[in-house]
């Protein structure tokens, strides 16, 4: 049969795939092929090609698109081929399509015909080409289209038919399982198919269907068994062996279903015992194929209700994985373990230098799969060596996708173990500095949140030294090059709230550093806004302190940039800044008071303390605020009012999303509301009341009958940017409030909730017992180390004294004891102090026996700093309120935030609030004479609308959807 | 499920892919760059498996040429590796001690080979005989219909005589 040379193919194919197969570099292959495609784009147009060259085009085509180059301009013609009656050139057609095409493709609807008039041929060959087609091409939405047909040819007499027609209903089950739910039962008959070809294809839709609903096949289990009983005693044909083992594929493909149907379901494993147990005893464990029916039959074990002696020969059969030489052999040993050890711990144990032996492995992979044994066996004993090695294997891939699982590995075992404070700010602070941009914000806020409260525990003096080493680490840090935005914004925030805070560093050295870090990173303007926030608390908690505060000449200039800065946020910033600095040192002790991030802050949002000032406004003739869901019937009509009613539509037009409901006015009317609560958008609500209602409240003179209700819904949006002032500045008051809203609800309270109780529950984990495995000689000492302290971690020691100190300060110092005890054990013989690169207790000592005097205790709670209170302060002080009124102006009796999160939601959010507040205050004051930089600003700069909208418009006049490939396929089939 | 598979020489060139799962031309290009950086720079003793983007891949080579399949992360990957030794000495059957050039100027007969032995990302049958008896149907109704074509041209040639 061996057709070598290709027969039937043109000298000039061989030739291009013998230059090919020549061609030294990519470049030089490139331009082979893409003179090859000019070549077949011209012979392609010719009249008349015979259809033996039409074949041979096609497959060279493949070729082109097979080394990776586009050859979509020939797609039509393979199309074309599957519509040829000869087999022949159908086969070639098929092929074709199957490799070129996607699901998604324009052309499948051109060749769905064809496959059904295949479908329903008598030659069986042209049946199974049409249904590898099917496989590849149909869609959800062509599975109707077929459908019917493949059921059919369930009960085809030959079995290939049979069997693709399964593995197309398998494919379209994947595709959307609505479509054949109702086909389970065909499924269930092809079970018991004469074929095993048949019968192991139906495993796979089966298995599949298990999946997703496990309880609906429990009645399977017996047949299953049962059939795998057969398999296992070689009932099948000999044609299905392979390698002297009987049907292995269709065995591993049973095991996996019944490892599913027997997960959690006692009587249903019982079942299964008899048959597992046989497999573990007759599989050749020589054989490549033998032993992946082993580890089948582990997964199988480990997933169903644990049976004592299976898991014995589990576990046999892992320690020969793990012994063996072959890598292979130790990857899945290493895999079957993390699913074991659930079931039984003390199995890793024996293992332990197995395990240590793969993770120094230089084969990546099988490191990898170590650190995720490792992952599950984190216990609050050993996280520090794991947690360790994971920081080190992640700062030496360079692998992103890979970097960033291994990171989030690393922080939630920290947070989750973590033995101490100190040791999650350092290890913080690593994966920080080596993946800073990989890491979840909030894993950041966490940390933010972490060194301002602790772990909420009330020992001042601990949280001081937390504080000030953590200071004093950053300031070590911060002159490294390339830092992490993410990380350079924790720096910036607590060398701003506890920088100067113990006394070690003068105010000048701090704000010198912040500013280096503003002007390193004069891109990132998140960094640059942390910057000049903590500038202004560490200028505050200077002036509170009643020392005199000297800027120095770059910090000036820096504020002095930012002022003329284009973002906003900055600008905002720079000025606040400005202005808290001009501040005399009580007003500034009021609003940013020290260490008060955590603080918790009442908020009325009625904002009680600016009535006074709205009520001399309202005298002096001011309109009085309304209530946003009063206002949009207005806002509309004014609006219909200065514009032509017929240039309405167009421009709002582009709506691609639902409309919204009507809202219904919240204050009641004097006229019962008619329609409105009908809630279509459609039905005009009636002009008269909704009208009346509004414009009495307003006061102001407009047209009654302008605004028909299908348009007045539409108006919102524009109306804000469009508008007249007076509305447009009290819709701004009120997504004010709906800012704040947000705020009140983001970050801070989540991250107080998820770290706190993660962290006391990983100290309170109950300590395993576990025994010590008496080592071999000649073990190097370190492995022996490693091994202790990643296996026999915890010891009756630590378990003491961690129940007798309860808390932090007797729980860190035996924490970092507890862990170096078993590590001296194992290596008693050896007598050698642990290598601290294993343990990293060099550090932890120094915390616990670090001076603990903190000069600036007497200074807590005198002072702080909280930005929003200073934003507000800045706009409100103007006009009416004192200090301490400032914060109320956030006030809801009913929300209470705390102002550490205020510092970790307002960088994002900043730009919203503050405009929102900066434009309410102006409001409220009605001109009052505030400075509106920021709103003036704001207010030329948002995005041009108008333009965007023509330019829409313009698209659509067009007429096309630009995304379209291929504009000349059409234009190929229709000449 | 399989999501791809694709046969690599060890200078790097392509010799047969093929996607079972959704990919774009880029992607797919991009893919085959990156695995074979990947693959051909292992060592001979590591273990045939890679993690790729949430993905496995398993390879094996013979010869001068790189076998790779690409599986779920829940796959048996020795299973896998099976899967494309299976796959070999079906194509050592059917070529008759097959090698790289035999699958470099007959690619579309592996194609076709491949198309017996997995389907929608399944293996779908794992007997050889089963699988050559298919095959061998296919050629012969080829070559039957090429007789049939040359003896209709005949016919032709001969009437228009």
């Amino acid at each position: 049969m061996g057709s070598q040379g290709g027969i039937g193919q043109s000298k000039e194919f061989l030739d291009l795939v013998k230059s090919i197969g020549e061609a030294r570099s990519k470049a030089e292959e490139d331009r082979i092929v893409l003179g090859e495609i000019e070549t077949l784009k011209r012979r392609l147009v010719e009249p008349g090609i015979p259809k033996r060259k039409m074949k041979e085009y096609i497959i060279r085509l493949v070729y082109i698109e097979m080394l990776g180059h586009d050859a979509s301009f020939g797609y039509i013609h393979a199309v074309k081929m599957t519509h040829d009656d000869s087999l022949f050139l159908k086969r070639t057609g098929y092929l074709a399509v199957t490799l070129f095409l996607n699901e998604d493709h324009d052309l499948i609807i051109l060749i769905v015909n064809t496959i059904q008039k295949d479908l329903k041929s008598d030659n069986f060959l042209i049946v199974c080409a049409a249904l590898n087609a099917v496989c590849k091409l149909i869609n959800e939405e062509t599975i109707p289209a077929v459908l019917p047909q493949v059921v059919e040819l369930l009960g085809h007499q030959k079995e290939a038919v049979r069997k693709k027609a399964i593995m197309a209903l398998h494919r379209f089950h994947q595709k959307s399982p609505s479509s054949v739910s109702h086909l389970v039962s065909n499924f269930r008959k092809r079970l018991c198919d004469n074929d095993p070809g048949v019968m192991g294809a139906t495993l796979c839709p089966l298995l599949d269907l298990v999946n997703r609903d496990v309880s609906s096949f429990k009645d399977l289990v017996v047949s299953f068994v049962s059939i795998l009983k057969q398999v296992a005693e070689h009932r099948l044909p000999k044609t299905y062996d392979y390698h002297q083992l009987p049907a292995p594929f269709i065995q591993i493909r049973l095991l996996k279903i019944l490892g599913l149907l027997g997960s959690g379901d006692k009587q249903a494993s019982e079942q299964m015992y008899m048959v597992v147990g046989d497999i573990f005893r007759k599989c050749d464990s020589s054989s490549n194929i033998g032993n992946a029916v082993l580890y089948q039959c582990v997964c199988c074990v480990s997933s169903i209700h644990p049976n004592p002696k299976l898991l014995e020969s589990a576990a046999d059969v892992i320690a020969r994985f793990l012994k063996s030489d072959s890598h292979n052999l130790k990857y899945l040993g290493i895999d079957a373990l993390g699913r074991l050890i659930k079931l039984s711990p003390e199995i890793a144990e024996q293992h332990q230098l197995a395990v240590i032996d793969c993770l120094e492995d230089p084969d990546d992979t099988l490191k990898r799969k170590t650190f995720e044994l490792l992952h599950k066996m984190t216990k609050s004993s050993n996280v520090e060596v794991i947690v360790d090695r994971m920081i080190d294997y992640m700062i030496s891939i360079n692998d992103n996708h890979y970097k960033t699982d291994i990171v989030s590995r690393c922080v939630e075992l920290a947070e989750q173990f973590a033995p101490s404070n100190q040791w999650f700010i350092q290890t913080m602070n690593r994966v920080f500095e080596h993946a800073g941009d990989l890491v979840n914000i909030k894993v950041a806020h966490n940390l933010m949140h972490l060194i301002a409260e602790g772990f909420g525990e009330d020992d001042d003096t601990e949280y001081t030294h937390l504080r000030s080493s953590a200071v004093d680490s950053y300031l070590r840090i911060i002159g490294a090059p390339k830092l992490p935005s993410v990380f350079l914004q924790v720096i910036c925030w607590v060398l701003g709230e506890y920088g100067t805070a113990d006394g070690k560093y003068s105010a000048s050295y701090i704000t010198g550093k912040l500013c280096d870090v503003a002007e390193a990173y004069s891109n990132d303007e998140t960094v640059k806004a942390y910057a000049v926030t903590a500038l202004m608390k560490i200028y505050a908690c200077e002036m509170a302190a009643g020392r005199t505060v000297d800027i120095l000449p770059e910090c000036q200039t820096l504020i002095e940039e930012l002022s003329a800065s284009h973002s906003t946020d900055l600008q905002q910033r720079a000025y606040e800044l400005q202005a808290v600095i001009a501040l005399d040192a009580q007003t500034v002790e009021n609003i940013l008071p020290s260490d008060a991030s955590s603080k918790e802050i009442e908020i009325d949002k009625n904002l009680p303390f600016l009535n006074d000032h709205v009520e001399r406004a309202i005298e002096k003739g001011a309109q009085p605020y309304i209530p946003e869901s009063e206002r949009s019937g207005f806002s509309s009509a004014s609006y219909l009012n200065s514009q032509d009613l017929h240039e309405v539509p167009p421009s709002h037009g582009l709506r691609f999303e639902a409309y919204e409901l009507p809202k219904q006015p919240s204050v009641p009317l004097t006229t019962p509301p008619v329609s409105i609560g009908s809630s279509n958008e459609l039905i005009p609500v009636p002009e008269p009341t909704y009208n009346r209602g509004t414009q009495a409240a307003v006061s102001l003179p407009s047209s009654s009958n302008a605004g028909p209700a299908e348009v007045k819904l539409r108006l919102d949006g524009v109306q804000k940017r469009w508008g007249r002032p007076t509305y447009s500045s009290s819709s701004a008051s009120t997504s004010a409030a709906a800012s704040q809203d947000t705020i009140n609800g983001v970050t801070p309270p989540d991250g107080a909730t998820t770290v706190t109780p993660a962290i006391s529950k990983g100290r309170e984990t109950t300590y395993e017992p576990t025994r010590k495995t008496q080592q071999a000689v000649e073990i190097s000492p370190e492995k022996q180390k490693l091994a202790a302290s990643l296996f026999g971690g915890s010891s009756k020691q630590e378990r003491k004294s961690s129940l007798g100190g309860g808390h932090k300060t007797a729980a860190k110092p035996t924490g970092g004891h507890a862990a170096e005890a078993p590590a001296k054990k194992m290596a008693a013989p050896v007598q050698q102090p642990p290598p601290p690169d294993l343990l990293d207790l060099g550090e932890m000592t120094v915390a616990t026996t670090g001076p603990l005097i903190d000069p600036f205790k007497q200074l807590e709670g005198l002072l702080d700093s909280v930005e929003l209170a200073s934003s507000t302060k800045n706009h409100v002080d103007v006009s009416a309120a004192k200090g301490p009124d400032a914060m109320a102006f956030y006030g809801d009796s009913a929300t209470t935030v705390e102002q550490g999160g205020h510092h970790f939601s307002s960088i994002d959010d900043v730009d919203n609030l503050v405009s929102g507040l900066s434009s309410a205050t102006t409001d409220a004051s009605s001109g009052g004479g505030i400075p509106t930089s920021q709103l003036t600003t704001q207010n030329s700069k948002g995005p041009n609308l108008k333009d965007a909208l023509q330019k829409d418009a313009l698209v659509r006049q067009m007429g096309v959807n630009p995304s379209s490939q291929n504009p000349n396929l059409f234009k190929d089939l229709l000449g | 499920m399989i999501n791809f598979v694709c046969l690599i020489s060890r200078q790097g060139k392509v010799r047969l892919t093929k996607w079972y799962s959704t990919y774009s031309q880029k992607e797919r290009s991009k893919a085959i760059r990156e695995l074979s950086g990947v693959i051909l720079s292992r060592g001979p003793k590591l273990c045939n498996f890679v993690d790729w983007k949430g993905h496995k891949v398993v390879y094996k080579r013979y010869a001068s040429l790189y076998f790779c399949i690409c599986i779920d992360e829940e796959d048996n990957e020795l299973e896998a590796l099976e899967v494309i030794h299976h796959f070999v000495e079906i194509l050592d059957r059917y070529f008759g001690s097959v090698c790289e050039l035999d699958l470099i100027f007959n690619f579309h007969k592996a194609y076709y080979i491949l198309d017996e032995l997995l389907i929608a990302g399944e293996l779908q049958e794992s007997s050889k005989r089963t699988i050559a008896k298919l095959i061998s149907a296919q050629d012969n109704l080829v070559e039957v219909a090429k007789e049939e074509a040359s003896s209709l041209s005949n016919i032709i040639a001969q009437a228009t005589k």
